[in-house]
């Protein structure tokens, strides 16, 4: 049994060092796969550090209560499992007037004595004074206010005197409402009820001079510190009433980290594509090479290989690749993840590599080798099948026969009779190309559609100019990927195809077929198909993916730009272009080869 | 020869092919001049590796001479585009190979009919003159048959169809029995014979002294070059094929 194993291992690994740059090009179509998937999975740990840091540099509070009156807070500051307390301290809403930019914000009173729970960290200048104003970090820099500037709330004058950060409640302008008319993020619609605070960020004043903002629509907010902080939810859960708004410092965390939530739904979806185009092109890469390596196939049942052992042999290779794309890919998406997160102002410290989890481990490993298997075990079966003499014998795997499209093609263009046959030959290469380009049309759909959200109504989506650009990062690292993915495949594709052909191209040339028609139809055999892929990718292909990715977020598909038509033939044409682009190198390289040499060696 | 007016529609001239350098060099091909005229079938044989299909690549164009010259019909091919050399093998010439390289998922009649669309023709003119073919070749029966269901000989028969599709001016048969048996060998013979007799230049390619015997005039070759040069009475195959045993 062991002999076997190393037999079978040993083959394996001769084997991949034998096609060196095949080996690359499945080692990265299988990263690009695991390493946005670890990226997905293990984004939120990363971004979850400056949170943690925030909370420990300013004793942030285990639970936010909120309500109309002092009493209903004071009352909660007595139960059992409440070690320390803050506040309450009273909120009033108001209009901020800075640089002649205005905006909504909840001021909230702090006394000028340092507080035991919450007392925001400050990054810039100094604690609350008599009329003078601490802006909240992300806020102050959306809105650019520094230090020593003149503003105005409500018309009244006051100066920033300090810049600060806060773990009570998530960075501008993901910040929770305190105030009890209400707040809403995004634009207002006819619908939306008069009165609403519109994307409202945090300033601290000193209590006179909030309760002089507008003494009469004051709230009142409290930090408490629970004995077990991993309590805080239980606690909410247990002390919600209709007066008073409670809400866990997870919560906060949640809302905190929101954007590396819709971060690694993008990332999940963009590592499901890229999974499935790592199976298209590896499926067509496998077959290639399980018809380059039919005859080691037959030597080996000849010295007494089983079917069984065959496809183990076959398996292994692949198994081998993606257990090294797994280990590259954990470790790159770990590294990569802190690139992703946002380094925003509003909280202290960056986010660093998470730690590996075993259940991250888990899923990545079994993506990689469903990849792997999913793409290697048909030609598997089908070589450990074969009959031994076949094998041997070397003989190609026949070509299929479309009878409608050789009799349709025998009315066209020389180069398009021959692309048209070409591609009827292995329509199962053909239908893989097809997906591998529809896949990554949908792909760029959905990332027009992203980006001109973000483009034309960031705080829709709750995200200030620090995290559009990171999701514009986020949108990047998916499109490079996708896009490379494509590009190996649109290649790989070509060259197999270039080899699988190389007697019938011979052949078509000894009949008076010029280099030219030739290698013109090897690209348009690839760019008929990639016309056709670009077509669905667009429809339904982008439409679909789009929908899912609102219904994993809930998202307002309403509110998004769709392209406009002439982005989307845009698009198209692009597709076709680049695939044509692509396959030019290849194709002009398989008609190179001179004729009689292989037709000789047929 | 069939003709006493001797026009020659191919010819070579200090033909050379070279493969390697210095110590590794080749000549696979090494000085052969030859002409050949219209209508005459001429073999050319040789020992395996004695460079017989090189040099009937280089005659038909499929590949490029070190040095020396070719001509057909008169027009040098050996210094010419590989455009015009794909021209000129659609229209000036037919190839049969050993191994018959037919496509395996076009039937015996689309395989016949690709010469003549790649040359131009309507699809309905190219299948006509596909299916005339096939019934000249004896295979009027089995125009929709794939290769895979055709034996030996009638894929040669298929391939000889398709040869002739573009009326080519010269057919150049490498090895047409190699791959078959005696009773398909016989029927490509008598096949060549009715070339022959229709007026088709021939050159074929051969290591069996039975085809060579079909030819007007017969080349030996050795280590890449013309050694010898036989003229021959030529013969019905039907004659020919009850002397050298191919018939009872």
């Amino acid at each position: 049994m062991i002999g076997r194993l190393l037999l079978v291992c040993r083959l394996a690994v001769r084997d991949l060092r034998r096609r060196r740059t095949e080996t690359a090009l499945l080692l990265l179509a299988v990263m690009a796969a695991t390493t946005t998937l670890t990226l997905g999975l293990v984004l939120r740990d990363a971004a979850g550090d400056p949170y943690r840091s925030t909370r420990e540099a300013t004793h942030g509070p285990d639970v936010i209560a909120g309500a109309g009156r002092p009493a209903p807070l004071s009352d909660l500051q007595k139960l059992a499992g409440v070690t320390d307390h803050s506040g309450p301290y009273p909120v009033a809403a108001a209009k901020f007037q800075a640089s002649g930019r205005t905006s909504d914000v909840q001021a909230v009173g702090r006394d000028s004595a340092a507080a035991s729970v919450d007392q925001p960290a400050l990054t810039e200048g100094s604690w609350v004074s008599d009329d003078g104003v601490v802006v909240e970090a992300a806020f102050a820099g959306a809105f650019g206010v520094r230090v020593g500037d003149p503003v105005t709330l409500d018309g009244r004058s006051f100066e920033v005197v300090g810049v600060a950060v806060s773990a009570a409640m998530a960075p501008y302008p993901s910040g929770s409402c305190l105030v009890a008319q209400g707040c809403i993020n995004g634009p207002m619609s006819a619908d939306t009820p008069e009165g609403l605070l519109q994307n409202p960020g945090l300033v601290w004043l000193t209590q006179k001079d909030v309760r002089s903002l507008d003494p009469d629509h004051l709230t009142y907010v409290t930090n408490l510190k629970l004995a077990d902080p991993d309590d805080a939810q239980t606690f909410v859960d247990a002390h919600r009433s209709g007066g008073t708004r409670l809400q866990s410092w997870q919560s906060v965390l949640e809302d905190a980290t929101e954007l590396a939530k819709d971060s690694q739904i993008l990332l999940m979806i963009g590592a499901w594509l890229l999974g499935l185009l790592a199976v298209a092109g590896l499926s067509v890469l496998v077959g290639g090479r399980m018809a380059d390596q039919h005859r080691r196939v037959g030597l080996l049942k000849a010295v007494g290989g089983t079917p069984g052992l065959v496809a183990a042999v076959l398996l292994a290779e692949y198994v081998l690749v993606a257990v090294l794309a797994t280990a590259a890919g954990l470790t790159a998406g770990t590294l990569a993840a802190p690139l992703l997160t946002e380094s925003s102002a509003g909280l202290l410290g960056a986010a660093s590599p998470p730690p590996m989890t075993l259940s991250t481990i888990v899923l990545v490993t079994a993506v990689a080798l469903g990849v792997a298997v999913a793409a290697t075990i048909v030609p598997a079966v089908r070589a450990a099948r074969v009959s031994t003499v076949a094998a041997l014998a070397d003989s190609p795997r026949p070509p299929r026969r479309v009878g409608s499209l050789i009799a349709l093609s025998a009315r066209l263009p020389v180069p398009l009779l021959l692309a048209v046959r070409v591609a009827a030959r292995r329509p199962r290469r053909v239908a893989l190309g097809v997906l591998s380009i529809a896949i990554t049309v949908s792909g760029i759909y959905v990332l027009l559609v992203l980006n001109a959200f973000l483009t034309s109504q960031p705080l829709a989506g709750g995200y200030g100019d620090a995290q559009v650009e990171v999701l514009r990062r986020v949108l990047l690292a998916w499109t490079v990927l996708l896009l490379s993915l494509a590009a190996i495949n649109a290649v790989v594709i070509t060259w197999t195809t270039v080899l699988d052909n190389r007697h019938a191209s011979a052949l078509t040339r000894a009949l008076g077929a010029s280099p030219r028609q030739v290698s013109t139809a090897m690209a348009a055999a690839q760019v008929l198909p990639a016309l056709a892929g670009a077509v669905l990718g667009v429809f339904p292909g982008g439409f679909a993916l789009f929908a899912a990715i609102n219904t994993i977020t809930g998202g307002d598909s309403g509110r998004a730009t769709l392209p406009a038509p002439w982005q989307l033939l845009t698009l198209v044409l692009a597709t076709v272009l680049v695939v044509a682009a692509l396959t030019a190198v290849p194709a002009r390289l398989g008609a190179r080869r001179p004729v009689t040499e292989t037709l000789q060696g047929w | 020869m069939s003709g006493s007016a001797y026009t020659p529609v191919l010819r070579a001239h200090g033909l050379r092919k070279e493969y390697g350098k210095g110590d590794g060099l080749v000549r696979a091909v090494d000085g052969v001049d030859l002409e050949i005229g219209e209508g005459e079938t001429v073999a050319i044989m040789g020992p395996s590796g004695c460079g017989k299909s090189t040099l009937l690549h280089l005659l038909g164009g499929l590949d490029r001479p070190s040095a020396g010259e070719v001509s057909l019909n008169g027009r040098r091919i050996d210094d010419v585009s590989e455009k015009d050399l794909a021209r000129m093998r659609r229209t000036d010439v037919g190839f049969v190979f050993q191994s018959f390289h037919l496509m395996e998922e076009l039937t015996a009649v689309e395989n016949v009919e690709l010469s003549a669309l790649l040359a131009g023709r309507s699809p309905r003119a190219a299948r006509r003159r596909a299916e005339e073919l096939l019934e000249r070749v004896g295979l009027a029966g089995r125009t929709r048959f794939l290769p895979s269901a055709l034996s030996g000989g009638q894929r040669q028969r298929v391939a000889v169809a398709r040869a002739l599709s573009n009326e080519p001016k010269v057919v150049l048969a490498d090895e047409p029995t190699g791959n078959l048996d005696s009773a398909a060998t016989l029927d490509v013979l008598q096949l060549f014979e009715d070339l022959h007799e229709s007026g088709q230049t021939l050159v074929i390619v051969t290591h069996d002294p039975r085809i060579a015997a079909t030819a007007d005039r017969m080349f030996s070759m050795r280590d890449g070059a013309l050694v010898d040069e036989t003229r021959l009475t030529g013969g019905t195959t039907g004659g020919l094929g009850a002397l050298i045993g191919l018939e009872d």
